[in-house]
C-alpha cells in the first residue's frame, strides 16, 4: 500500500475528515435517539404514507 | 487482487468521498425503494420513513464504496473508470473499503432499529450480494454476471416493501422482477460500446466472450421479457390506467429500440470509447441505454404518482 506524503496539505485534509466523522457520529446519535423516542410513542404520528 | 492505487500530491477532497457512493446510482435505488415502499401502502410514521429511504440510500452508498474498494484493479485499465477516486490515487483502497464496512453496519442497524428486521436483512443481503458476490465472483467469472448480480439492484423496492408493511408479498417480488430483466438490456446496450475497455480489463463481459451478434439477440430476448413483464401490474392491482398507458407506450418505443439495435451491426467494430455520450460509435447501443433509464424511471413514476394522487389500480 502506498502511503501518502505528510505534508501541511495532508494534515489539514485529516483534521477536516476527522470534523466530517464527528458530525455524521453525533447525526447518527441523534437519529438513533429519534427513532428510539418514535418507536416508544408507539407510531403517535401515523398520518398514512 | 492487484494494487493499482498509486501515491499523489493532493489529498483527497470530500467530494471523493461523496464519488465513492455512487450517487447517481443510489439516486435511482432511492426511487425505485420510495415506490416499493408507498406501494406498501401501509401506514408509517413519515420521519421513520424518510429514515428507511436514507438507511437504503447509505446502504446503496456502503456497496457502491466497496463495489469501487474491490474493483480498483478493473477500474485502473478502463477508461470509463480510470478517473474514480481509487484508481486515480486520491482515495486509499483502504479508505474506500473501510467506509463501505462501516456504512454498511451503519445502514443495516439503523434499518433494523427504525422498520424490522425484514428490511434490514434484506438490506443486508443487498449489500453483500453486490459487494461480494457480484464484484469479487460473478463479474470476474462469467458473462452472466450482470444477469444474476442484477439482483442487487432489483431489491431495493422489495426494501422498501418490507420497511412498511414487515412483508414482502407478490407486488414487491414483481417491482423486483421488472428491475431484474430491466438490467442485461441495459448493461448490455452499454457493454457493447465500451467492450473493448471490459476486453482490456479482463471483464467477461458477454459482448467480449460471445461477441456482439449474440448480445444484441439476447438484449432483444430479454426486452420482449421485460417489456411483457412490465403490463402485470396493472393485472394484480399494484398499477392502475396511467401506469398501463405508461407501460405499453414506453414498451412499444424499448422493443422498437431493441430491434433496431439486434438489426444494427452495434458492436461489431473495435471502438474508441472514451465516454457514454463521448463517441460517435452505435447509436443504436446508446440510444437503447438511454431510454432504458427514461423507461423504468416512467414505470416506477407512474405507480408513485398514481399511489399520492390517489388513482385507483385497475383491480382490487
Amino acid at each position: 500500500m502506498n502511503e501518502p506524503s505528510e505534508g501541511p496539505a495532508w494534515v489539514k485534509a485529516r483534521r477536516r475528515r476527522s470534523i466530517a466523522i464527528a458530525i455524521a457520529l453525533g447525526a447518527f446519535v441523534i437519529i438513533v435517539f429519534i427513532v428510539t423516542i418514535l418507536r416508544m410513542r408507539g407510531h403517535v404520528a401515523d398520518i398514512g404514507f | 487482487m492487484t494494487e493499482t492505487t498509486v501515491p499523489v500530491a493532493a489529498p483527497a477532497r470530500w467530494q471523493d468521498y461523496v464519488e465513492l457512493l455512487k450517487p447517481r446510482v443510489m439516486s435511482l435505488v432511492v426511487f425505485t425503494a420510495l415506490t416499493g415502499l408507498a406501494c406498501a401502502r401501509t401506514p408509517m410514521n413519515p420521519l421513520l420513513a424518510a429514515i428507511a429511504i436514507l438507511c437504503i440510500a447509505v446502504g446503496a452508498g456502503a456497496a457502491g464504496a466497496l463495489n469501487m474498494g474491490f474493483d480498483s484493479d478493473i477500474d485502473a485499465m478502463m477508461r470509463r473508470t480510470r478517473h474514480r477516486p481509487v484508481p486515480s490515487g486520491r482515495v486509499q483502497r483502504s479508505d474506500a473499503l473501510a467506509l463501505g464496512v462501516v456504512l454498511s453496519l451503519f445502514s443495516v442497524g439503523l434499518m433494523a432499529l427504525a422498520t424490522n428486521l425484514v428490511a434490514a436483512g434484506l438490506l443486508a443481503f443487498t449489500i453483500f450480494f453486490y459487494a461480494v458476490v457480484y464484484t469479487l465472483w460473478l463479474k470476474r467469472s462469467t458473462p452472466q454476471n450482470i444477469v444474476i448480480g442484477g439482483l442487487a439492484g432489483a431489491l431495493p423496492p422489495v426494501i422498501g416493501w418490507a420497511a412498511a408493511s414487515g412483508t414482502t408479498p407478490l407486488n414487491a417480488w414483481l417491482l423486483c422482477a421488472i428491475i431484474f430483466l430491466w438490467t442485461p438490456p441495459h448493461f448490455w446496450a452499454l457493454s457493447l460500446y465500451v467492450k473493448d475497455d471490459y476486453a482490456a480489463a479482463g471483464v467477461p463481459m458477454l459482448p467480449v466472450v460471445k461477441g456482439a451478434a449474440a448480445t444484441r439477440r439476447a438484449i432483444l430476448y430479454y426486452s420482449v421479457a421485460l417489456v411483457a413483464l412490465a403490463q402485470a401490474p396493472a393485472a394484480t392491482g399494484l398499477g392502475g390506467a396511467s401506469y398501463l398507458a405508461v407501460a405499453s407506450a414506453g414498451g412499444v418505443i424499448f422493443l422498437v429500440l431493441a430491434g433496431r439495435l439486434a438489426r444494427s451491426n452495434a458492436g461489431d467494430e473495435a471502438g474508441g470509447a472514451q465516454g457514454l455520450y463521448q463517441v460517435k460509435g452505435p447509436k443504436e447501443a446508446r440510444d437503447l441505454f438511454a431510454f432504458s433509464i427514461a423507461y423504468l424511471f416512467l414505470l416506477f413514476a407512474a405507480l408513485l404518482a398514481e399511489r399520492f394522487i390517489g388513482l385507483a389500480p385497475l383491480l382490487k
